[in-house]
C-alpha cells in the first residue's frame, strides 16, 4: 500500500504539464537516437548532460529516462529494416526481424515488436515498482565492505563474464577505472595521473569519454570500412495490423520475454544481450514451427524485443537503490545524479521521493507514449532512416564538437576526444567491449571510496571483506565467475 | 597453431605499456604520511598491475593465435583515403575552432566527413553542414545557455 501511495505521488509529479513536456521531448528523440544508427542513448545523454546546470534533477530525469527508453523501441525499427544492429542487444530482432521484412511482412515485424516493447516495458516498470522498495530495505543493510563487494561483482560480469573475451573485458574495464582515477583524490588531495597538465586536475569529464568513444570511435571506424557498406533500407510493406495469427505467436512470447529480461536485468550483471539470447532459444524450442527460425519467425522478433525492454528496465533497479550502474547509458545517468549531489542508493527513495517516483511514474507514462510514437507514426521514423551517411556522421561528429566544447571552450578537450575516439576506433577493431570503460569509470572511484572507508571502519584490517558473510559470499560469486570458464575450458581440453 | 599477427601483437603491446605508464605514474603520487596504509596509490597499484598481466595475457594470445574474434573483420582492409578526409576534418575543426569559431570550423569538418562518407557534393554539403552548425549552436548556446564562445559568425547572431 506504501508503495502505491508513492507511486500515487509520483504520478502527480510526472503529470503536471511541463514534465509531461519534458517525457515527451525524451521518448521522441530517443526514438529517433534509436533509429539512427550510429547514435544511442549513452551518447544521447552523456551529450545533453549539461542539461543538469539548468533544469531541476526531476525534469532532467525524465528527459533521460524517456531518451533510454525510446531508444529501445526506435533500435528495433533499425535493426528489422536496415539488418544493421545498432547495438548488440538487437542483433537477435535482426535475425528473424529483417527476414520478415525482406519478406513483406515489415509491418507485422516492427508491430510485434513495438507491442511487444509496450508490454515488457509496462511490466519491467511495474518490476521496478514493487521491487525497488525490496531491494531499498535489504540494501539499507549494506555498509562499506558490502557496497565494494557488490562493485566487484559489477565490474566481473560487465567486463568478464558477458562478451566474447574476458582479458579484452577486463583490459578496457581497468581502462576505464584509470580514467576515473585521473584528478585530484577527494580523500587525500592528491593529484593523480594528471602528467602535470594543470586541466586534468579536475579529472576526465565522462561526457568527452563517451562521447569519444561512442561517436568518435564509431565514426572512424565506419569510414575505415566503408567499402563493407550494408544494404540498404527496406521499405515497410505489409498492413501494420497484426493478423489474428500473429496475435496469437506474438503474446507468448511478449510475456515470456518479459519474464527473462526483467530478473536479470535487474541483477547486479545486467546486460541485454543475454536474456535476448535466452528468450530467442526458448521461443526456437517451444514453437511449433520451428523451422521457420531463420527465414522470419514473429516470435523471434516478440519475444526478445520484450526481453531487450524488460532487461532495460530492470537495469534501473540496481542504479536507483544501490548506486550500481550496469550499463553505459546507466553510468552516465549515475554521473548525472553525481552532478545534482545526489547519490543514488537506499536514501535516495527516503532523500528524494518525488524525484524517484515522478521517475518512475514517466516511465509509465512514456511507455504509453512510445507506443502511439512507434506504431501509427513509424512511417516517420523510416524516413529518419534515410538520412544520407555523409550527412548524418558530418551532423553526429558537429553535435560531439559543440557537446565536448561546450564544457569549458578548450582545445585541450577536443584532443581528449580524438585520443579516446582514435581508442574507440582500435576497441572496435580488435573485438573490445567499450561499456566497461564507462561503467569503470563512474564506478572505479566509487568502488575506491567504499574500499577505503571499509578498511577505516576495520582500522586497516582487509578480512573484513572475507569476515561479513554478504560480502563475502558476493566476492565468492565473483571469483567463481571468473574460475569457472577458466576451469571448464581446461578440463574440455584434458578430455580432448 | 602458431600464427603470429602483427596488429595483434601491437595492442596487446599498447595495453602493456599503459599498464607500465600507470605503474611510473602511480610512484609519482605524492603521499602524506597520514595515509600510509590505506592511501590514494593502492587501487592505481591494482589498475597498474591488471593492465600488465592482462596485457601479458593478451600477447600470449595473439602470439599462439588463440585471439578469436569477428575474423572477417581483422582481414578487412582499411579504407584508408575516407579515415585520410575524416582525420583531416577532425584537425582542421581543432585547430580553427579558437580562431574562426565553432560554426565555420564546424563546417569545414563536416563537409570532409562527408567526403570521407563518399559524397561528392562539397557546395551542398557546406550548406547542410552551416544549418546544421547554427541549429547545434543556438540550441546549445541559446537554449541551453552552454558558451560555445566567440568566433566570426556568432558575433553576427
Amino acid at each position: 500500500m506504501e508503495t502505491l501511495a508513492a507511486l500515487g505521488n509520483g504520478f502527480a509529479v510526472a503529470l503536471t504539464p511541463i514534465n509531461l513536456v519534458w517525457a515527451a521531448v525524451g521518448v521522441t528523440v530517443g526514438t529517433a537516437i534509436g533509429v539512427l544508427p550510429g547514435l544511442g542513448p549513452a551518447l544521447t545523454i552523456a551529450l545533453l548532460l549539461p542539461i543538469t546546470f539548468k533544469v531541476d534533477a526531476t525534469a532532467a530525469f525524465i528527459l533521460f529516462a524517456g531518451i533510454y527508453y525510446g531508444a529501445m523501441y526506435g533500435g528495433s525499427t533499425t535493426s528489422i529494416l536496415l539488418n544493421t544492429p545498432g547495438e548488440s542487444a538487437t542483433i537477435i530482432t535482426s535475425l528473424e526481424g529483417n527476414k520478415m521484412a525482406k519478406r513483406g511482412r515489415g509491418a507485422a515485424a516492427l508491430a510485434t515488436a513495438a507491442i511487444g516493447s509496450f508490454v515488457a516495458g509496462t511490466f519491467g516498470t511495474v518490476g521496478i515498482t514493487f521491487l525497488a522498495p525490496v531491494v531499498v530495505e535489504f540494501a539499507l543493510k549494506f555498509g562499506p565492505a558490502e557496497y565494494f563487494s557488490l562493485m566487484v561483482l559489477a565490474f566481473v560480469t560487465v567486463s568478464a563474464v558477458l562478451g566474447s573475451s574476458a582479458i579484452r573485458g577486463l583490459i578496457t574495464l581497468f581502462f576505464g577505472i584509470f580514467l576515473g582515477l585521473i584528478g585530484i583524490d577527494l580523500q587525500s588531495g592528491q593529484p593523480r595521473f594528471t602528467f602535470g597538465l594543470p586541466e586534468l586536475l579536475d579529472g576526465v569529464n565522462v561526457l568527452i569519454v563517451a562521447v569519444g568513444l561512442f561517436a568518435v570511435g564509431e565514426t572512424l571506424f565506419l569510414a575505415a570500412r566503408r567499402k563493407h557498406a550494408p544494404e540498404g533500407v527496406l521499405p515497410v510493406t505489409g498492413s501494420l495490423w497484426m493478423s489474428k495469427e500473429d496475435w496469437r505467436r506474438s503474446v507468448g512470447p511478449w510475456f515470456r520475454g518479459t519474464a527473462v529480461g526483467f530478473p536479470i536485468g535487474a541483477m547486479p550483471a545486467g546486460g541485454a544481450e543475454i536474456p535476448t539470447f535466452l528468450s530467442y532459444w526458448m521461443e526456437k524450442k517451444l514453437s511449433k514451427k520451428p523451422e521457420e527460425f531463420g527465414k522470419g519467425a514473429i516470435e523471434g522478433v516478440a519475444g526478445p524485443e520484450a526481453a531487450n525492454n524488460a532487461s532495460a528496465a530492470g537495469v534501473l533497479v540496481p542504479m536507483l537503490t544501490l548506486g550500481l550502474p550496469t550499463s553505459a547509458t546507466a553510468a552516465i545517468m549515475l554521473s548525472a545524479f553525481q552532478s545534482y549531489g545526489i547519490n543514488p542508493g537506499p536514501l535516495l527513495f527516503q532523500t528524494q521521493p518525488d524525484l524517484v517516483w515522478g521517475l518512475i511514474a514517466s516511465l509509465y507514462i512514456g511507455n504509453v507514449m512510445l507506443l502511439v510514437l512507434n506504431l501509427p507514426l513509424v512511417g516517420l521514423w523510416v524516413k529518419i532512416l534515410k538520412i544520407p551517411e555523409p550527412l548524418l556522421y558530418g551532423g553526429i561528429l558537429i553535435f560531439a564538437t559543440i557537446g565536448t566544447y561546450g564544457i569549458s571552450q578548450s582545445p585541450i578537450d577536443l584532443v581528449i576526444l580524438y585520443v579516446v575516439g582514435g581508442i574507440g576506433y582500435l576497441m572496435r577493431r580488435f573485438d573490445f567491449p567499450t561499456a566497461p570503460v564507462i561503467i569503470g569509470m563512474i564506478l572505479g572511484p566509487l568502488a575506491e571510496q567504499n574500499l577505503r572507508q571499509a578498511l577505516t571502519i576495520s582500522q586497516g584490517d582487509v578480512t573484513t571483506f572475507v569476515t561479513r558473510p554478504l560480502s563475502a559470499t558476493l566476492l565468492a560469486i565473483s571469483l567463481l565467475l571468473v574460475l569457472l570458464p577458466v576451469i571448464w575450458t581446461l578440463v574440455r581440453r584434458r578430455r580432448a | 597453431m602458431f600464427s603470429l599477427r602483427w596488429p595483434q601483437v601491437a595492442v596487446a603491446s599498447g595495453v602493456l605499456l599503459l599498464g607500465l605508464v600507470v605503474l611510473w605514474q602511480t610512484f609519482q603520487i605524492p603521499v602524506s604520511p597520514l595515509y600510509a596504509r590505506i592511501g590514494p596509490k593502492v587501487v592505481p597499484f591494482a589498475v597498474s598491475f591488471g593492465l600488465i598481466a592482462l596485457g601479458l595475457a593478451l600477447a600470449v594470445q595473439s602470439v599462439t593465435g588463440r585471439w578469436t574474434d569477428e575474423a572477417e573483420l581483422q582481414d578487412e582492409p582499411v579504407d584508408w583515403p575516407s579515415l585520410g578526409w575524416l582525420g583531416l576534418g577532425l584537425v582542421l575543426n581543432l585547430t580553427l575552432i579558437g580562431p574562426l569559431g565553432f560554426v565555420i570550423a564546424s563546417t569545414l569538418m563536416f563537409v570532409c566527413v562527408a567526403r570521407a562518407f563518399g559524397s561528392r557534393r562539397p557546395l551542398f554539403d557546406t550548406g547542410v553542414g552551416v544549418i546544421v552548425a547554427l541549429v547545434a549552436y543556438l540550441g546549445f548556446d541559446k537554449v541551453l545557455g552552454i558558451n560555445i564562445g566567440a568566433g566570426i559568425l556568432e558575433g553576427l547572431l
